[in-house]
Formats: C-alpha cells, structure tokens, sequence
C-alpha cells in the first residue's frame, strides 16, 4: 500500500495537465452584441448535443408574497406563444426523438433539450420564441396552478424530510430569501395569477439576463452564427433590475427546531451553519470549505464516518455538506443517522464531541491527498459527460462567477492547505449562526410505544 | 470510437429512420470468458459492467434479503483489506465501483483510470471473489439495510410497490421486497452471506461489457485476472411466476395529504415479435414526455397530477404492463377514472395514424441519445446480451421500429390492454374510492 501511494504521487502532475488542457480545449465562450452570454462545450464523439437557456432569475428574487412564481412561469413557459400551440415546443422535440425540460433553483431558472447535433437550429429557434413571446391563457394559469400545488404535495408535503427541510431553512435566514422555499409556500401558491407570472417574465426573460450553453458535437462557429441569426435579435431590456436581495444580518443567536411527523421513518439530527458562497475573484474561503465538507463528512473514510459509523458505532450514517456556488450566503451542513437505541440527544452529543475533536485532531494528511487526487481525476471523467459541464458553467455564471473564475476553480481547490481548511473549519462551526434541527415521530406516538 | 448516426431528417415528422451504429468487438479471453467491447482511446478511463443472471430472486428460502446484504458487504472488506482500508484504497485509486442488486441480476459498474487500470482490476477482484464477510461489517450494514427497510414501511411509494408486488406475484420472489423484511434481514448470518455468494457469482450467468481506453488484447488478460477465479456453476434460478393480477383496486389507508396509486395488468416479453408494436403503444399511452395521453389527460388537461406514466416491465420471469400517479387524496379517483378510461379507449381504438408516426420518430430518435457515455454504453451491451441480442442489433434496431404498422398497434392494443384486468393499488386517504373484492 506504501508502494501504491508514492506511484499514485508521482503520477498526480500527468493527471492535472492532462485535464487542465483538455479542459481548456473543450470549452469556448462569448457574448452577443445584446449582451446574452454564450458558452459551447465540445464532444464530437457522438451526433447529439444539449441546448440549455439559464435565467439569471430564481425563486430569491421574486416579490415578497409571491413566492413560487419563478418556477410557476417556468411551467407556463410549456404553454403557448405567438407562433406555437400550447404544448408543441415538446412535442416537436419529441417528435425529433429529443427530450426537453426546465428546473428552477433559487437563483436562475433553466430550460434544456436534448438532441440530435443537426436540430440545432430548431431548438434554438423555438427556445428563442418562448424568451419573448409567451402567450398562456387563464385557463393555462388555473389549470397549472393546480399541477403545481400536486407538484407541491409529491416533492414537499408527502414527505417529512423535505417539510422539515423547509422549516430549517426558514429558521436559518433572518432576512434573505433563501428562507422561501423554491416550489413556495402553498398559501402564496394557490394566490399566483397572470399577472403575478407575466411581471416575473417581464422583468427578467431577456437576452441580457440570459446565458446560452451548447454541449455535444458541435462548434463555436455554428453556435456562434445560429445565436445570432434567433437570439440576437431580441432587444435587451435596459431597465433590467441590479440584483441585490435583502441581506443577512449578523447572525448572533443559534437556533433550535423539532420537526415531528408521524410518517418519519428514520430519526435524525442536523444542523445547518451560515457560510460565504463562490465569489468572483475570491474563491478561496469556499474552496476551504468545499475541502471541509469532503474531509469531516464527505465520503467513506472521512472524519465523522470513522469516528462516529466505525469507531463508536453510534451512526448508521454520518455527512457533511457545502454547496458554494450561490449568489448570496450559503450553508455548510452535518448529519447524524444514529443506530437504534441511542436518542437524537445522545446522538447531537456524539456529533458535538466529534467536531469538537476535530477542531483539536486537525487535518489527515493522507485523506487530502485522495480527495485531491480524486478531484483531479474527476475531471477525467468529466470528459465523458459534457452536458455535467455544461451544468457547472450554467450554475455559475447564473450565479455571477466569471468563465475565468470557473476555469480557476480546480486550480484553488488543489492549492488549499490543511491550514486553510482549519481556519475555514472554526470561521463555520459558529453555533451563533445554526440551526440545529431533530426530525423525529410525534410525542403521543413515543407515549403509547 | 463510438460512431452513431442519428436521424438526417430536418423537416418535422419526416420518415427517413434514424440510425445507431457503435463498433462493437467480441473478445474472449484466454480463459473462455466472453465481453463486448468498444474501444474509446480519447479519454484515458474505462467503464467496465459485470453483471451476473439471478440477483436477489436467488435467495434462499426464508433468507429473504441475503443476496442485497450481500453485496452491501461487497466493499466491506475483502481479502487482506478490512472496509477502511479498502474504501482507502479506492479513494486513492479515484476508481469508483458500484455494486448494485436487483429481482434479475447483481451488476458491478465499476470506472477507473487507465493510469492505474492493474491496480484497480485487483481491487475490484478482491471484493468479487474474495469479500470476507467479517460480523463487524455484516452488523453494521444490515443496520444501514434495516433503516432503510423502516423509511420505506413509512413511504407511499414503497408501499404501494410491496402490495402491487405481492398481489401480482404472491409466493413468486418477485412478490416481496428484494431487501427482505426486518425479521429476516435479522436473522441472516455470516454463513447465509456466504451462500448467497456462492448462489450469485459464477460463470454460467456471467455478461460483461466494457468501454473506454483498452484495446482487445489488453481485455483477454484483464478479464482472466479478474474473474478467472469463478465457479462454473451457481445456484439454480427460479422458474417463471404466475401473474395473478385481477381487475379492482386496492386501497392502504395511510395518512398523508397526497394518495399514489400503482397499476398494472400482465404484459409482453421483451422476445415477442410484438414487442415494439407495444413499445409505440405505449409511448402513445403513458411513456414518459409532455405528450403522451396520459399526460394530456391528466395532467394538461384538468391539473390533477404533477405526472402520470406508464411502462412496460419484461422481466426474467414474467412481464407485466404497469403505471403510476400521485393526486391529492380528494382528486384521485377521478386521474384512476381518466386512467381507466384512456386504457380502454387505447384497447377498442388503437393510435392515430399521427400519433403513430409522432411515437415512432421518437422512440428512433431517441435511441442514439443513450449511448452518451462509456459507462452507460457497456450497460446497453450487457443488456443486449443477457437478451441473446446479435452483435449488430444497434443499428437494426430502429428498422423494426420502423417496420409497426397502424394495423400492428391496434391488434397488439386489443390484445394487450386489458381494461377488465387493470388492478389500481392505492395508498393514501382517497376520497370515493374503496377496496374491491375479487371474485
């Protein structure tokens, strides 16, 4: 095993160059002339392509009272527009054997097709006509209410783990709209109306809030002509709103939370920490805290996993999580799963006294040195799946970074020291700025157990 | 080089058939072991799928959840390797092996550079042919398996699956859950994990696919070393299991705000000359899209769902026609009403010719989209194998999609659907609809 990892660290230089210019020979980007960001993402191994429109618009910049209506007009953007019928957008891309589809996060909201490399044009040409032209009717809105309401009751409310989530992150956020969640509140949903839908798209469906990607077999040069010819016509709206959101305030209270349900079928504790996003130019914080997440609770040998699954025993399961790349503050989170027989205090204290330990223990040398080295060979396998980059540029420029700060980003991630990842692990760990939730079954229940 | 030619046409619902080609070679090893491969130098990795014919159908009776277990044990220790220092191991390989267990098969997907392929192949060899099973280890994953046993008992969806399967299939393995029941997942021992593997790995049911950078002559050896080591014979499978499913419905009360209703009839095997013919129908009826009826009607229409499918189920021993819904619980009997009368409709009308044509443009058109990925074509060819597909089925595949006729799905529909028999399983506190007792 010695002999393996000294080979493994020889080899490590190959692997970074390889990817970093494999990387760089992929990926092209540019900017129409109505301001509409366009990145194309090459494999020409097979003849099929992805076609992607992100918004740089998402449920954190609705309207106060509104909420769920960035992801109600993105269901609505299914419907009619000036020069297709309701539903044949689709149905055209079905019916060229493609698949299309749309999500909405917090900060943009995306529609994608998936097909062969010569219906390009197509796409482009319908994806181009719903920017501008929608045309949904009242009976499109009640009746599309209504899917989103069972959409509601599927992801969210028949499901105890996505209601507690909810309530964390209502207790996590003071003042910013991450405390909303995505799909909305179901009192604030079954009010949306046209007008609600239409001043959302209004406000925010242009080319100069817009980011083109094209993934697949395909060249900048064909993207380049074809965003042009149906993209860059549309005019930019000028009066496109600056996006700032109301802020946290300092953080100066830790809260507590019990979510009881009686379709819970495993206990568990959390807590979720306030923590700073991806900025452009300033990635470094965030890459600490990426590496954190991967070395406390990030994967099989991990420091909760060994300590709190291995050692003591006291978890069926045991992670940490950081996701940075938000436009405003974010979350690290830990979990515990306790075994059967320890209470979800017992369980809380297991957790506390690991974190704890781990403040003192310090980094293990050998698990950066993996996870490093698996993130660089990450990007090998990246290159078999072009539509997972494409996502990533997506997600980032949608969220403010530059295509630069992108292409740094595996580069700051290797540079991240063990020290880095200390000073990341007590700026983050402030019990000040959590939310330390318990998800457990109702009190009457316990009683007559 | 993978190379498939999709679709040239350019003009919306043109007929010209789309087409799939990828380069497949049959290799066999020294040894006598048979992969197909496809050679794809650029990226320097390749995927490998292992996959072995039985899965979890070949528990033992009363060991109901031993061959699940089993392979969680997989990457718990194996040979001189206890769990921590395997999962070490492989993080420092940045390999990734997926153990994966289903009603007919257990497969392995397993990914890993070429930089390091002789010390991933050795690791994943260990844990095939020579996982230790160590109690620590058996205790710690049944307790993973037992959690997961408790968060289904409380789930809509999984409920719904263990009544629909139970009634379908009764004492057949495919009527109860794979991963066992709590008493029985408590009870399995370290010597059930090691019949279980005994039962599981042998080369009588072995099919391999591989993908990446590695020519033919470095596979041979590859695949010797890694599962030379097999027996030639594993346990026997099961037979074919009656489908017992009878028109009606079956409510579960459970309390939440949302009901979900799984349905079903008997089916068609995937090796019945009426298969695509079914395969349009159903893409017609219920097959995923925006524009299947089903969702026009249930969804488009009148808002009751958020989405309503319909898929085909041809497994090993049987083959059933199944779908799925959620509605609020005071709006489901009536998406189970539209349901119900849409399989009829299909059953006395067939499609349109329109709709015929618009199915099978996307059934072809969609077919070279699945082959975006070296991980995901060498589980298509471990598929086509273990179907005794030939080698160059790809690119004939889309001719017989082609080659249904209108007349073709109207007499497969009558044939097929089965309103009379369609059964609805139902969890939830749905309003207007009850259990009804078979005859």
């Amino acid at each position: 095993m010695l002999r393996l990892r000294a080979a493994l660290a020889g080899l490590a230089l190959t692997v970074s160059s390889f990817a970093v210019h494999a990387a760089q020979e992929a990926v092209t980007t540019f900017t129409l002339d109505n301001g509409m960001q366009v990145v194309v993402v090459e494999d020409h191994r097979a003849p099929v392509l992805q076609h992607m429109v992100w918004y740089k618009a998402g449920s954190a910049d609705e309207p106060v009272g509104s909420s769920g209506v960035a992801h109600f007009l993105e269901h609505l953007l299914f419907k009619a527009t000036d020069t297709l019928a309701d539903g044949e957008l689709s149905a055209t891309v079905a019916a060229n054997g493609g698949t299309d589809n749309a999500f909405t996060s917090y900060d943009y909201t995306a529609y994608f097709q998936r097909v062969a490399a010569d219906r390009l044009e197509l796409m482009m040409r319908m994806e181009a006509d719903r920017m501008r032209n929608i045309n949904f009717t009242p009976q499109n809105v009640a009746t599309e209410r209504d899917v989103i309401l069972e959409e509601r009751n599927q992801r969210t409310d028949s499901n105890p783990r996505a209601l507690y989530s909810e309530q964390i992150n209502a207790a996590q956020y003071l003042n910013h709209r991450y405390g909303v969640p995505i799909i909305g509140w179901r009192h604030e949903m079954e009010a949306l109306d046209m007008d609600d839908a239409l001043g959302f798209y209004d406000t925010y469906y242009y080319p100069n809030n817009a980011i083109l990607v094209v993934s697949g077999d395909v060249t900048p040069e064909e993207v380049r002509e074809l965003a042009d010819k149906y993209y860059g016509v549309i005019p930019a709206n000028p009066d496109l709103p600056e996006r700032v959101r109301s802020q946290e305030p300092p953080q100066t209270a830790e809260r507590r939370l019990i979510y009881r349900d009686a379709r819970v079928g495993q206990e568990y504790v959390s807590r979720s920490y306030l923590a700073p996003e991806r900025d452009p130019g300033d990635q470094e914080a965030a890459a600490a805290l990426t590496l954190l997440a991967e070395v406390l609770g990030g994967g099989q040998t991990s420091y909760m996993t060994e300590k709190l699954q291995f050692e003591q025993q006291k978890a069926v399961f045991s992670g940490a999580f950081y996701r940075g790349t938000s436009l405003d503050d974010t979350t690290f989170d830990v979990v515990i799963v306790p075994v059967p027989g320890l209470s979800l205090e017992e369980a809380e204290a297991a957790m506390d006294e690991t974190l704890a330990q781990f403040l003192d223990d310090g980094v293990d040398s050998a698990l950066l040195e993996r996870i490093k080295y698996q993130l660089r060979a990450s990007q090998i396998y990246e290159r078999d799946n072009v539509d997972g980059i494409a996502r990533r540029y997506g997600a980032a420029l949608s969220v403010g970074l530059t295509v630069e700060d992108v292409q740094a980003w595996p580069d700051i991630l290797q540079a991240v020291t063990e020290e880095d990842i200390m000073e990341a692990a007590r700026m983050v760990l402030n019990r000040n700025a959590s939310v330390t939730g318990w998800l457990t079954r109702p009190l009457s229940e316990e009683v007559t157990q | 080089m993978i190379r498939i030619f999709a679709a040239l046409t350019i003009a919306l619902f043109a007929t010209l058939p789309a087409r799939a080609e990828v380069d497949i070679t049959e290799v066999v090893s020294p040894g006598g072991i048979t992969a197909w491969l496809v050679q794809e130098p650029s990226i320097p990795f390749m995927a490998l799928e292992v996959r072995f014919r039985g899965g979890a159908s070949l528990d033992a009776p009363d060991k109901r959840g031993a061959v699940n277990l089993m392979t969680g044990l997989l990457e718990e220790g194996a040979a001189d390797l206890d769990a921590r220092a395997f999962a070490r191991e492989l993080e420092a390989l940045a390999a990734s092996f997926d153990y994966d267990v289903s009603d007919d098969s257990l497969a392995v997907s397993a990914r890993f550079l070429t930089e390091n392929r002789d010390e991933a192949v050795e690791l994943l060899r260990k844990s095939i042919i020579e996982p230790t099973f160590e109690q620590e280890a058996l205790d710690r994953v049944r307790e993973q398996v037992l959690t997961g046993l408790r968060s289904d008992a409380q789930d809509p969806n999984e409920i719904a699956r263990a009544a629909f399967n139970k009634m379908a299939y009764g004492d057949h393995p495919y009527g109860s859950n794979y991963r066992g029941t709590t008493d029985s997942v408590t009870a399995l021992t370290r010597e059930d994990m090691i019949d279980a593997h005994r039962a599981v790995f042998a080369k009588d049911r072995l099919y391999v696919g591989a993908v990446g950078d590695i020519t033919p002559e470095e596979l041979g050896p590859l695949l010797d070393e890694l599962l030379g080591a097999l027996p030639d014979e594993g346990a026997p499978q099961p037979g074919p299991a009656d489908i017992l499913i009878e028109g009606g419905t079956t409510v579960v009360p459970f309390d939440t705000p949302q009901s979900v209703a799984l349905f079903g009839q008997a089916g068609i095997e995937q090796d019945d000359p009426d298969f695509f013919a079914a395969r349009v129908l159903n893409q017609v009826i219920g097959a995923g899209g925006f524009e299947s009826r089903l969702m026009t009607e249930v969804r488009e229409k009148r808002g009751l769902t958020y989405g309503v499918y319909s898929f085909l189920v041809p497994q090993d021993h049987a083959a059933t026609y199944q779908g799925q819904v959620a509605s609020a619980n005071d709006r489901i009997a009536e998406a189970v009403s539209v349901i119900r009368d849409e399989w009829a409709r299909a059953a006395a009308e067939g499609v349109t010719e329109d709709e015929l044509e618009a199915a099978k443009l996307y059934v072809t058109g969609a077919y070279p989209l699945r082959f975006d990925g070296n991980g995901p074509i060498a589980r298509i060819m471990v598929g086509m194998q273990m179907l005794g597909l030939p080698i160059d089925y790809i690119a004939t595949r889309n001719d017989k999609v082609e080659a249904v006729t209108l007349e073709d799905v109207k007499r497969v529909a009558g044939e097929l659907l089965d309103p009379d028999s369609l059964h609805f399983v139902v969890v939830g506190q749905p309003e207007g609809l009850e259990t009804t007792v078979a005859n």
